[in-house]
């Protein structure tokens, strides 16, 4: 459209100036904050995509009659103690949100830390099962049992990546966010937080329908 | 002689009186314009036009780039109709600028009409209408009409434009490639679309676009939800805002599975996997030196979770659109609202549970043919239960035949028609008839040409004054309307009449070789000629939208006397980021228009009752509210 229609109107308007409501605190009649809403419309969304993938892993295996047994191929120990750390990031990652609330900045960045380091300990591990199956020339083109493990856990590993370049970019700005805006800064924590259990929960489907059926 | 009267809201006032009021509420609205607009430093120009955070210019972006890429699949479409009118014939003016590996001679070589085919469908589905409908009325019209000062998350917001554009772009650029652009239908059905050219690129876009929709519709949700003014209840959503909240759940909930479907194409297409490969394939005379095992209906299933939502999708704002103008233009509530809003939710629900009647003849059985056909049967009442509350909303209005509300009128029987001609097809057993003949395209585009698009032109002419602070030209709106509804009928009517006598849709010759073709052949000639005169039709509009910028008659800031907020509480356009100089509040319903005993025919939403104590400051919006604030005062 036309730029001088609007050049004046648009022209002057300073976008630090708008205020959109309840970006901290919570409004009273949804009793949440448009961030948590957000991420939890964000997180059904995620729901149907791997839902439509797990539908799809049904679907591909209960047509093969070839289907192999994942315990027979897949390495359950390491993905064992996978879910461990998994499960283990979900407790420091609300630890980290607690001390925060609390207002214990240095509690609450030694458990984002934690949570970040947990996210690493299982991408290495990942790397390594990836590495062996790699060596055994066993690719998403060998067959569709692992074209759809490498889809699902592929899948699953880059929301992993996701979570973990949050957090590392709420470890970097803490001090500074947490000192001047303390409940947005919470919040934020909070919100990455629920997203990071979505992703445990991911995997805790996963490990069970690839690796122990 | 007596001094004269002048009645301003419930007040007498002494002329004299009323022209002070007048002057003061002059000055108010300049002074809260004035302050909206010296709100801070100046922005630069890719700040304000390129990479702009407020919503009222990205849904101008969007609104841009949809038009031009409706234009775009139209003027596809004009190009395969000339060569189904005239097949073999060179391509009259532009035949010999298509290139030799599309056109050699200008005569379009059955692989090109197979890429213009493809794409026009990709382009208008998901590069023009929806883009149109959501991104651009859906940004611009719905925190205005709720009262809020942006979208929740203006950021996002600009990125879902900046996913957008790309996403588009990837598929328009894959003509220039070797192989050209996508060629196996806008659906994409394996194995086809894996062993095809060009569907690489068109995967990648829809990736692009499917990222793109999914923030749009996680802001939409979270602005409706949180962001609506004081007193804006549920039931006082204007019904354009109840279309676009439901529109964002279908996008928000059916898109994933299709990014899983695109996902798992390019891994067969780049990654060698077999998820939609079965084994023992065999090309050109070569077993495919795949895995196998795969489904080809796997991606079937989940193309279709999206796209009958997506149906949906194309729909609702459209009628949303309509609701608003025809309300206005009759001057009296929408009969049955609340029906409405129950039927817009309803089918948001149903139509996660019809897929499969896009499957009949897959042979996936009769037991699950029976399911998806009463399903389907159910999903035709709550659109029959709009359009019904539609029609009737007409009765006894005194109805202001404004170019919108042409658009509007004729949006109900043309969607009528197409909603009726779908019946038979969701009914298994006629289906098997009418399957992936000239009758589906001829319903489905009587759903969205007419249908959708003339909804678009309305909203187009109706919210033009709101963005430009100018009414585009009546006269020239009406010839393009006329036009437009005479020719778009003459392309396709005669669909159904070809489809019936089994003439299938994907034919390069249009029918020319084909036996069940040659009675109704002379059908193709007929329309092609609309089609082009169709094109000529949107002549006046495109000329008047231009024109009207600079020219249009210039009017205040609620030129259609509505009584939603977007027009009622805001100041004169252009507006500024933030929408509004006061924070409105609600008091009533979205269309309280003739209301018994009120002095105007339109009662606005943030008015508040003449008893009721004034709101801190009155909203930006004209004499009448200044009268009532100058009183309590």
């Amino acid at each position: 459209m036309d730029a001088h229609a609007h050049a004046d109107g648009h022209a002057a308007a300073a976008h630090h100036d708008i205020e959109i409501p309840y970006t901290v605190h919570s409004r009273p009649d949804t009793g949440l904050y448009n961030g948590k809403l957000g991420i939890w419309l964000f997180l059904a969304s995620e729901v149907m995509l791997f839902g439509a993938l797990f539908s799809s892993l049904v679907l591909l295996r209960t047509s093969d009659p070839n289907w192999p047994h994942g315990y027979s191929i897949l390495n359950i120990p390491l993905a064992t103690v996978n879910t461990f750390v998994l499960i283990s990031s979900s407790v420091t990652v609300v630890l980290a949100w607690a001390y925060l609330r609390l207002g214990d900045l240095k509690k609450g960045k030694l458990f984002l830390l934690l949570t970040l380091l947990c996210g690493f300990g299982f991408l290495i591990i990942k790397a390594i099962e990836y590495g062996t199956k790699f060596s055994h020339h066993q690719y998403p083109s060998t067959n569709n049992f692992f074209a759809t493990y490498y889809l699902l856990t592929g899948l699953h590993g880059l929301h992993v990546v996701g979570g973990m370049v949050v957090f590392a970019y709420l470890l970097m700005t803490a001090n500074k966010w947490y000192g001047a805006k303390r409940d947005q800064f919470t919040n934020r924590v909070e919100v990455t937080g629920l997203y990071w259990h979505f992703v445990d929960l991911v995997w805790i489907f996963l490990f069970p329908i690839l690796y122990l059926l | 002689m007596p001094k004269r009267q002048l009645r301003v809201g419930t007040q007498w006032l002494y002329v004299d009186e009323a022209e002070k009021l007048l002057r003061e509420a002059m000055r108010i609205q300049a002074e809260e314009q004035k302050k909206l607009e010296e709100g801070g430093h100046v922005q630069p120009w890719y700040r304000r036009w390129l990479f702009s955070i407020d919503h009222k210019v990205i849904g101008i972006q969007y609104a841009i780039t949809a038009l031009l890429f409706l234009l775009t699949g139209f003027t596809m479409m004009i190009l395969m109709r000339w060569q189904l009118a005239h097949p073999g014939t060179p391509i009259p003016l532009v035949g010999n600028l298509l290139g030799s590996a599309n056109a050699p001679g200008g005569i379009m070589l059955p692989e090109f009409y197979n890429m213009l085919g493809a794409m026009h469908g990709t382009v208008m589905v998901f590069l023009a209408i929806v883009p149109l409908a959501v991104g651009a009325f859906g940004n611009y019209v719905v925190p205005l009409q709720i009262g809020a000062p942006d979208m929740a998350f203006p950021k996002l917001n600009m990125m879902s434009y900046w996913l957008y554009l790309p996403g588009g772009l990837f598929m328009m650029l894959s003509f220039f490639l070797p192989g050209g652009a996508a060629n196996n239908g806008w659906t994409s059905y394996p194995p086809l679309s894996v062993i095809g050219t060009g569907q690489t690129w068109w995967l990648i876009g829809m990736i692009f676009l499917i990222t793109s929709s999914l923030l749009g519709s996680v802001n939409f949700i979270v602005t409706i939800v949180q962001l609506r003014a004081k007193g804006l209840t549920y039931m006082r959503l204007p019904f354009f805002v109840w279309a676009q909240l439901v529109t964002a759940f279908l996008l928000l909930l059916a898109f994933p599975p299709l990014e899983a479907a695109a996902f798992m194409q390019l891994l067969d297409r780049v990654a060698g996997t077999s998820f939609f490969l079965p084994t023992g394939l065999v090309v050109s005379g070569a077993p495919l030196e795949v895995a196998g095992g795969g489904n080809p209906l796997l991606w079937q299933h989940l193309f279709w979770f999206l796209a009958h939502p997506e149906v949906y999708v194309l729909i609702l704002p459209g009628m949303g659109i309509i609701a608003e103008v025809i309300a206005n233009n009759t001057r009296k509530p929408l009969w049955g609202y609340r029906s409405m809003v129950g039927a817009a939710v309803f089918l948001g629900f149903m139509s996660f549970v019809v897929w499969a009647h896009h499957m009949f003849l897959t042979g996936m059985g009769t037991a699950i043919s029976a399911f998806f056909q009463t399903t389907t049967m159910i999903i035709s009442i709550p659109s029959v239960i709009i359009l019904t509350a539609l029609i009737l909303s007409l009765w006894g209005g005194a109805i202001r035949f404004t170019t919108p509300m042409l658009f509007a009128l004729a949006f109900l029987p043309m969607f009528g028609i197409g909603g009726l001609t779908g019946l038979p097809l969701g009914l298994a057993a006629a289906d098997i008839h009418l399957h992936d003949t000239y009758y589906v395209i001829g319903h489905f585009h009587y759903v969205v040409a007419p249908g959708t698009i003339f909804a678009m032109f309305a909203g187009i002419y109706y919210w033009f004054p709101k963005v430009t602070g100018r009414k585009m030209s009546d006269r020239l709106g009406k010839i393009h309307f006329w036009l437009s509804l005479i020719f778009i009928n003459g392309v396709f009517f005669p669909m159904f009449i070809q489809g019936l006598a089994g003439v299938s849709r994907r034919l390069y010759d249009g029918g020319a070789q084909y036996a069940h073709a040659q009675p109704v052949l002379h059908l193709n000639k007929f329309m092609s000629y609309s089609a082009f005169l169709l094109m000529a039709a949107q002549l006046p509009f495109i000329w008047n939208f231009f024109k009207s910028i600079k020219w249009g008659e210039k009017v205040g800031s609620n030129p259609w006397q509505a009584t939603t907020l977007e027009w009622g509480a805001t100041t004169s356009p252009p507006l500024g980021h933030g929408n509004f100089a006061t924070v409105p509040v609600v008091y009533r319903g979205p269309y309280e228009y003739s209301f018994p005993g009120h002095e105007f025919d339109y009662y606005p939403q943030h008015v508040p009752e003449p008893e009721a104590p004034p709101p801190a400051a009155p909203g930006g919006g004209g004499i009448q509210q200044a009268a009532v604030a100058q009183r309590e005062n």
